[in-house]
């Protein structure tokens, strides 16, 4: 009850309620990212990794895995945050993309940028035949349905070892320099310009598809499913695609990491790592996109901190900083920041009144 | 309190190395990936432990060069996280040699890195055929898997059991157990009569053992990851009778593991496998080295076969920055190593000079009941085993 | 022949009854509850650990440290609640995850410290060891324990569910907090009370499943998929669906590894798709 009353539209008469959360609707619509046109504080955010570049050079390696991981939670939150698909199975997809570039790699299919669309294209054919499967049922069915499809993967990964190198992972690839020039260095630096290209074409490609009539419908869907067909609109065919796109996104994301680490265990598909998406999408906040680089990046930078100050315990301060984020900052880190930007406007607005 | 202590000094070692890049030329920086945490940190706490008691019993100065440890925990078997400590240790903490490595594919995620900045890198433990082909400065300390799963074959073909089945996980290394098996039991004669591979995440053994039971074979050879895994497999065999029906239990080191034993309990009685070490091994050197170990982590069990490879890691690094006189650069020591003898407490080692592998006796063992406690008692032994995949 | 196949009903039996054990509890806290908890583990894990200690260090038998596994978690999982997740009722269920995810970091690293990494011995007694032969079937007597539990666990949470009062209240408080409330039921007690009774039902199935399962501190994330495949398949919110849930994939597991070994792994994720897709609100669930 105490949650309830502690959002501002909440404890006020019915007729009032209902116009606040009108415009409670209009604010969240202009927060989600409805409008194709970029703001100024989009600009300062994708400006941030090219300065942390220069000020802490000693951990590229750090910042390459922070922005291929968030590329896989950007996928996630397509089909959570804005579908409304709850998938515990998208480490399938970051996998199949991984294994994609790393095995063209291992055959001779050295070019990285047409191996990642590749990858890309892997991941996004098997996603469109899971995509049948995860239409159906409420959240926790769909999570575990998406589970089983991981686990699943997984198992065959396993079991073709002969390909995938199985338990000890598919090692032994190089890849070429990109563009035929830049070659990837031990320093990271190369990998480091390489997924950052990626990594914001990539956003920017799901920033318009999210903003587009689509993106609005998927919208629309999550939150009333029952009068989407009344608009003539296909409720499962729209929910099909956005998880085939996000299959297809999450196998970029793997191909990344695939391209930049020479190396593709068979963690990569595994269900801790889709746990891991999900547990970083949330801390971060669903339905933003930023929310998804936010908590990506503050996932594993606190847990890079954490496991350096204490190897042994590091998951003990992990487990608390993830209750405390959901005891103190509900809906996410950037969820929270942008709750607060409204009940603040609110609360001044009513002292001026 | 001596294992928090330590931890202190690893990580103060790390906050040195963040605050001072630059650090004095005698000092050497050993980079280490274990698992500290997650489903294998007790494979990491031993690798640990043998790590520091060598050092302790031979001081941290060697060559004139003071040894300074940086730890980085891989969490287990996360290759991507192995690569990036390493990145990380190379270009962060400027690292001099990289040890530790406890599965193959965090060994094969770190090689690439390793070999093109030069550094030797001392596997202690990651134990799949021919790994050290990945980098030329790659020396293994700790075991292969065929090195110590074939001579389980070639005694189980010297004892002349008629009907053998074979029962391994369904991954990598139960693959490659199973064919290591095979080979040495068909070197001395033998034949298998089945073969079972199960999933490696698998609660409830008892539909498998069943099946064994059934084919009544007079031994089975296991082969399954050490942990509930392997407890579990060898209680269910001896609830549903097998053992009572006098079918042999073999299997290499990890079914019968010091970290296990104990809670296997009776039902390993007379299992017999094969390994590079068992606690109970009969020498003056073990001996001190198991008295030495217990006397400093008395909260540990016992030490295993890691804290033994570790042990022994440190002891090789030291023999050769004796002989370069301090030079650290991997070519060099790798260099100076190929071919170094050293007596371990698990028996005398050797780093073959062409591949850089390990070559050790691998004893046959019994589990049997030594003052109260459960213990691998050694009764048979192969000198100078290798790698039998690689070598084919 | 016949026995044969008795012998392996007898064993997916036992199998189901084992999975039931361990994922029942979670069956009252999300289920019932609708809270999306995914610490379940951590709870059995806490009951695990009361019964190996209370074995080890004061000598107790197996069977009697059961009751106290199933009140340790229980009063474990009342202080839990009451200071903690109480307050994640109303949150979103994407909250309860990252909240209860968190919960299961701490308290593995918590178990680490406390107890070490080492797996822990199980201490069945002798007269559960080995095998009993009934009518020429061999059938384990840790097994015929586990069925045994599962048959009167099913008929005592059947009736204090549907019969007592407290159960009435449950129901109620479930149905509709606000109309319970208005009839002077204690709905936080009410809930307080069956979070207990969940999390008290993880810890028994945690100590009870030792044998089988092990126990390690990364006891919550290992299983983790097996709590909820239960309670998922069998329709959140019943004791008959995750029974019948538990029994059906126990039997085809352990036949299917028995007659397909090769298929082993892939047996219990197929058809726990399958079963979904058939049946997305579960096999005892009652809304479509």
């Amino acid at each position: 009850m105490t949650i309830v009353s502690g959002l501002p539209h909440s404890s006020r008469p019915l007729a009032s309620r209902s116009g606040s959360s009108r415009m409670n609707h209009r604010s969240v619509a202009v927060d989600r990212l409805a409008s194709p046109r970029p703001r100024l504080f989009e600009a300062v955010v994708w400006l941030l990794p090219a300065v942390a570049y220069f000020v802490f050079p000693d951990n590229l390696a750090l910042g390459v895995s922070i922005m291929t991981y968030a590329v896989a939670v950007l996928a996630l939150d397509l089909v959570l945050g804005y579908a409304g698909i709850v998938s515990l199975g998208h480490a399938a997809f970051f996998g199949i993309g991984a294994y994609a570039a790393g095995l063209l790699a291992a055959n001779g299919w050295r070019e990285p940028l047409t191996g990642l669309l590749l990858a890309g294209a892997a991941s996004l054919m098997i996603g469109f035949f899971a995509s049948f499967l995860v239409v159906r049922g409420k959240d926790l069915t769909r999570l575990m349905v998406t589970l089983g499809i991981g686990l699943v993967v997984y198992e065959l990964a396993n079991r073709l070892s002969s390909i995938t190198g199985g338990m000890d992972g598919l090692s032994g690839f190089e890849v070429s320099p990109i563009f035929g020039v830049f070659a990837f260095d031990l320093y990271g630096k190369t990998a480091w310009w390489y997924v950052y290209g990626v990594s914001l074409v990539v956003f920017i490609f799901l920033r318009f598809v999210v903003s587009s009539p689509f993106g609005l419908s998927l919208r629309a869907i999550r939150e009333g499913v029952n009068r989407m067909p009344a608009l003539g609109a296909s409720v499962n065919s729209r929910l099909r695609i956005a998880f085939t796109i996000s299959a297809g996104v999450a196998g970029i994301a793997g191909g990344l990491l695939a391209q930049t680490t020479q190396f593709v265990g068979i963690d990569s598909l595994s269900v801790p790592r889709a746990a891991e998406f999900l547990v970083m999408l949330v801390l971060g906040g669903t339905g933003r996109l930023y929310g998804a680089l936010a908590g990506t990046a503050i996932f594993m930078i606190a847990h890079d901190y954490l496991a350096d100050i204490d190897p042994v315990y590091w998951e003990f301060w992990m487990g608390l900083l993830l209750m405390a984020v959901v005891l103190f900052a509900r809906g996410g880190i950037v969820g929270a920041l942008f709750n607060l930007v409204p009940s603040l406007k609110a609360r001044f607005g009513r002292a001026a009144q | 309190m001596i294992r928090r202590q330590f931890l202190l000094g690893a990580a103060a070692t790390v906050a040195f190395a963040v605050t001072h890049p630059a650090f004095a030329a005698d000092t050497i920086k050993v980079g280490l990936v274990l698992p500290m945490s997650g489903p294998f940190s007790q494979y990491g706490q031993q690798m640990q432990n043998g790590i520091k008691l060598f050092m302790k019993e031979h001081g941290d100065t060697v060559a004139g060069k003071k040894i300074e440890l940086v730890i980085k925990d891989d969490g287990g078997i996360a290759p991507d996280r192995a690569r990036r400590a390493v990145q990380d240790l190379i270009v962060r903490d400027k690292v001099d040699i990289l040890a530790g490595f406890t599965f193959t594919a965090s060994a094969l995620a770190a090689a690439p890195m390793a070999k093109e900045a030069e550094k030797a890198m001392i596997v202690m433990n990651a134990s799949s055929s021919g790994i050290t082909e990945a980098s030329p400065y790659m020396i293994r300390i700790g075991q292969t898997l065929p090195q110590i799963t074939e001579p389980a074959g070639r005694y189980a073909g010297e004892q002349g059991f008629k009907t053998i089945y074979t029962v391994v996980a369904d991954i990598t290394a139960g693959h490659d157990a199973e064919a290591a098996f095979i080979r040495g039991l068909k070197s001395t004669g033998g034949e298998v009569a089945g073969s079972l591979r199960v999933p490696a995440q698998n609660p409830d053994f008892a539909p498998f053992v069943q099946r064994i039971k059934d084919a009544k074979p007079n031994a089975v050879f296991a082969w399954l990851p050490p942990g509930e895994a392997a407890i579990n497999f060898i209680k269910e065999f001896n609830q549903r009778g097998l053992a009572a029906e006098g079918i042999v239990m073999l299997g290499t080191g990890d079914l019968t593991d010091e970290l296990t034993i104990t809670q296997t309990g009776d039902a390993g009685l007379g299992v017999v496998t094969t390994g590079h070490y068992s606690m109970a091994h009969k020498s003056a050197k073990n001996e001190a080295f198991v008295k030495a170990y217990l006397a400093d982590y008395p909260n540990e069990k016992w030490p295993n076969f890691l804290s033994v490879s570790a042990y022994d890691g440190m002891a090789v690094l030291y023999h050769g920055l004796e002989k370069t006189k301090g030079d650290a650069s991997g070519p060099v020591i790798t260099e100076a190593l190929k071919g170094e003898k050293i007596e371990s407490p698990r028996g005398p080692i050797e780093i073959d000079a062409k591949n850089r592998d390990i070559v050790q006796t691998i004893y046959v063992r019994k589990v049997e009941k030594v003052d109260g406690r459960f213990a691998n008692v050694e009764f048979h032994e192969f000198p100078e085993s290798r790698d039998s995949a690689a070598a084919k | 022949m016949t026995s044969n196949i008795i012998g392996i009903l007898f064993d997916g039996l036992a199998y189901g009854s084992l999975l039931f054990l361990v994922g029942v509890g979670l069956s009252i806290t999300m289920g019932l509850m609708n809270f999306i908890n995914l610490a379940h583990g951590a709870f059995a894990m806490a009951g695990g650990y009361v019964s190996v200690y209370l074995g080890q260090k004061l000598g107790m038998s197996f069977l009697l440290t059961l009751p106290f596994a199933f009140l340790g978690s229980a009063l474990l999982g009342l202080v839990a609640e009451r200071l903690l997740f109480q307050r994640l009722y109303k949150a979103t269920h994407l909250d309860q995850v990252l909240f209860t995810v968190g919960f299961v970091f701490s308290s593995i690293a918590a178990a680490h410290y406390f107890f070490g990494a080492s797996q822990q011995m199980s201490a069945m007694p002798d007269f559960l060891q080995g095998q009993t032969r009934v009518a020429g079937v061999d059938l384990g007597k840790y097994r015929l324990l586990l069925i045994a539990v599962v048959a009167a666990l099913t008929v005592a949470l059947h009736l204090t569910l549907s019969k007592t009062r407290f159960g009435a209240q449950v129901r109620a408080a479930v149905d509709n907090q606000d109309a319970a409330a208005g009839l002077g039921i204690n709905v936080g007690l009410i809930f307080s009370l069956c979070f207990a009774l969940g999390t008290g039902l993880a810890g028994l199935g945690g100590a009870l499943g030792i044998e089988v399962l092990g126990l390690d501190p990364g006891f919550p994330l290992k299983y983790m998929v097996y709590f909820l495949l239960v309670v998922v398949v069998g329709g959140a919110g019943t004791i008959r669906g995750p029974l019948i849930a538990a029994m059906i994939l126990g039997i085809f597991d352990v036949a299917g590894k028995y007659y397909v070994p090769e298929a082993g792994a892939f047996i219990i994720y197929v058809l726990m798709i399958v079963l979904l897709l058939a049946f997305p609100s579960g096999l005892g669930g009652k809304r479509a």
